[in-house]
C-alpha cells in the first residue's frame, strides 16, 4: 500500500478542526454537558466505551464520549490510543466472578438455583415504550425497594451444575504458561483461547451480537441456553513486588455470561453440555451473551466438530472483531489514494486500447 | 512470609484504596497530625492488566487494563507506605500512602484506624448493603400452584 504526503491542506484542517469543536460544543446557550453527568446517566455507554476501548476508567470513557460527540467507537479508539501513554505496573490477580456481589443475576436453564433469580436494574420486561416524563424536568424518581439480604454473593451456576458430570468443567486452572497478551504480541494462529477471549472482550458490541445471532440461526447452530448471566461488582487484587502480599486496589463492574450448549458427544468425549464463555467490562449483557456464542463456536475444531460457519471460523472471527482496527482500515480509504487511483486509470486505458485493437 | 499483622494491613489498604481523596482529607482534619513523609516513589498513574478465567474458573486470560495510581512514603518515624488505587487520583495514593505508613507506627494506629478507617470501611460497607438490599427486593419469589390433576 502506498501513500504518498500531499501538502497544502493545514490551514484547511486547522479550519475544520476549529468548526468541529464548535459543532461538538453545540448551541452555547444550552448548559455544557459535564463528565460527572456523562458518568451516572450514560453509564451503559461508559461501560461500551471502557470494554472496546480495552481500558477500565469510567471518568476517561466519559471524557472520549465527551470529546468524540457520542460516537462511541472514535470514543473506543481515543481509550487506546491514551493507554499507549502509561506504563503497565502489572498483572491482577484473575477475578473471582463467584465472589461477585450481585446486582441481578438469573439463569434460564435452572428455576430454583441457589441465590435465586435476581433480576437487578433490568430493561428486559419494560414495554419498550418512550417515556416522556424523562422529556421533562424529572422529579428524582424513588428509591428503589429493599429487602433483607440472605448472601451478597452466590455461587455460578456452572459450579452448581457440574456435580453430576452432564456439564463440561472449567478447564484446567493453570496453563502452564502465561496468558497470551494482545497489547504486547501481535495476532497469531492458532490463537489459544486465552487470546480468543481477550480479542472478544475488547471486541465490537454489534460483531459479536451478530455473529451469535448466525450461529443461533443455523450458521455453526449450537442450541445454546443462558446458564447464567450475572452482573455486579467484583475485587481487583495485584501481589506488588514490594509488598510480596495481596492487596485489593478497587471493584470493577462486570458481565458475565455462561452459555450451555448441547452436544453430542465424539468418539473421544461423552454426550454432554458444553459451554461457551462471555466476561465484559460494566453492565453489558448483550455483548456478553454474543462473546459467550461465538467463544462456544470457535471451539468447533476442539470438540471435532465440522467448521463451516463464519463464527466457527477464529482468524475470520478474530481478524474482524475488532472495531478499532476495522475502522481504521475501512476510514484509511478516506485519504488521499491520487497515485493508486492514476495507475489503475492507467492501467484500465491500456487494457481498453488493447481490446480495441483486438476487435 | 507476611508479617503477622499483615491481615489487618490488607484490611486498611482495600479500604483507603476505595476512598475518595476529599473524603480522605475531611477525616485526616479530626484525626492526629500525620507525621511528615519523604516521597519514595511517585504518585505515578499507570495500568494494571485485569485478568480473568475462562468459564469462570479455567484457565486464566487478559480482559483489559484498568487505570491505576501508586505512592510509596516514608515517614519520619521510618515507616515505609505504600498505596495503589484504582483510578488517576494522585492526591488520593499520596494520602493513602502516608496514612499506610501512619497506621504501622503503634504510637499512631488506633486513633487513625478509628477517626479515618473505620469510618470508611462503615460507610463502604453501608453502600454494599443498600445494593444487596436492593438486589434482593427484585429476587423472583416464584409460588408453585396446585393443579386440578390428582397425581
Amino acid at each position: 500500500m502506498a501513500y504518498v504526503a500531499v501538502k497544502g491542506g493545514e490551514r484547511a484542517i486547522d479550519n475544520a478542526h476549529a468548526w468541529l469543536a464548535e459543532d461538538r460544543r453545540g448551541d452555547p446557550a444550552v448548559p455544557e454537558i459535564t463528565l460527572a453527568q456523562i458518568q451516572q446517566q450514560m453509564g451503559r455507554a461508559v461501560d461500551r466505551v471502557m470494554a472496546e476501548g480495552a481500558l477500565y476508567d469510567r471518568e476517561l470513557a466519559a471524557l472520549a464520549i465527551k470529546q468524540a460527540q457520542g460516537d462511541l467507537i472514535e470514543a473506543a479508539f481515543l481509550l487506546r490510543a491514551y493507554r499507549t501513554t502509561l506504563p503497565r505496573f502489572g498483572y491482577s490477580s484473575p477475578a473471582d466472578t463467584a465472589a461477585m456481589r450481585i446486582r441481578r443475576r438469573v439463569s434460564a436453564v435452572y428455576k430454583d438455583l441457589p441465590g435465586g433469580q435476581v433480576l437487578g436494574p433490568t430493561y428486559d420486561y419494560t414495554h419498550r415504550l418512550l417515556d416522556f416524563a424523562l422529556a421533562a424536568d424529572g422529579r428524582p424518581p424513588a428509591p428503589a425497594a429493599q429487602a433483607p439480604a440472605e448472601a451478597a454473593t452466590m455461587p455460578r451456576v456452572s459450579d452448581i451444575l457440574r456435580d453430576e458430570d452432564l456439564i463440561e468443567g472449567d478447564g484446567a486452572r493453570d496453563l502452564g504458561r502465561e496468558p497470551g497478551d494482545l497489547t504486547r504480541e501481535p495476532l497469531a494462529f492458532p490463537a489459544p483461547r486465552d487470546v480468543r477471549l481477550q480479542a472478544l472482550a475488547r471486541g465490537d458490541e454489534g460483531f459479536l451480537l451478530a455473529m451469535g445471532y448466525s450461529t443461533q440461526r443455523g450458521w455453526g447452530g449450537s442450541h445454546p441456553f443462558v446458564g447464567e448471566v450475572r452482573v455486579g461488582e467484583v475485587a481487583i487484587e495485584i501481589v506488588p513486588p514490594e509488598l510480596g502480599f495481596a492487596i485489593d486496589i478497587g471493584d470493577v463492574t462486570l458481565t458475565e455470561c455462561q452459555m450451555v450448549n448441547q452436544f453430542k458427544g465424539s468418539k473421544t468425549k461423552p454426550p454432554q453440555f458444553t459451554r461457551g464463555y462471555g466476561l465484559v467490562f460494566g453492565h453489558a449483557e448483550r455483548k456478553a451473551m454474543g462473546m459467550a456464542l461465538v467463544d462456544r463456536a470457535m471451539r468447533a475444531e476442539e470438540f471435532g466438530e465440522e467448521a463451516t460457519a463464519p463464527a466457527q471460523n477464529v482468524e475470520f472471527m478474530l481478524y474482524h472483531s475488532d472495531n478499532i482496527e476495522g475502522t481504521g482500515f475501512v476510514e484509511h480509504l478516506k485519504l488521499p489514494h491520487y497515485v493508486d487511483f492514476q495507475s489503475e486509470l492507467e492501467t484500465i486505458r491500456r487494457m481498453r486500447r488493447e481490446a480495441e485493437v483486438v476487435g | 512470609m507476611p508479617e503477622p499483622d499483615t491481615a489487618a494491613r490488607q484490611r486498611w489498604m482495600s479500604v483507603l484504596a476505595r476512598a475518595a481523596a476529599d473524603q480522605l482529607a475531611e477525616l485526616l482534619q479530626a484525626a492526629p497530625a500525620l507525621p511528615g513523609c519523604t516521597v519514595l516513589r511517585g504518585p505515578e498513574s499507570g495500568l494494571v492488566m485485569l485478568r480473568g478465567r475462562a468459564g469462570g474458573g479455567g484457565g486464566p486470560f487478559n480482559l483489559g487494563e484498568m487505570s491505576v495510581t501508586r505512592c510509596t512514603v516514608r515517614s519520619a518515624s521510618g515507616f515505609v507506605g505504600h498505596a495503589y488505587a484504582q483510578g488517576r487520583c494522585a492526591r488520593q495514593a499520596r494520602l493513602a500512602a502516608e496514612l499506610d505508613a501512619a497506621l504501622q507506627d503503634p504510637a499512631l494506629h488506633d486513633a487513625l484506624q478509628a477517626a479515618v478507617v473505620a469510618p470508611l470501611a462503615a460507610s463502604q460497607q453501608a453502600a454494599r448493603d443498600g445494593q444487596a438490599a436492593r438486589a434482593a427486593a427484585t429476587r423472583v419469589q416464584f409460588f408453585t400452584l396446585a393443579t386440578m390433576r390428582s397425581s
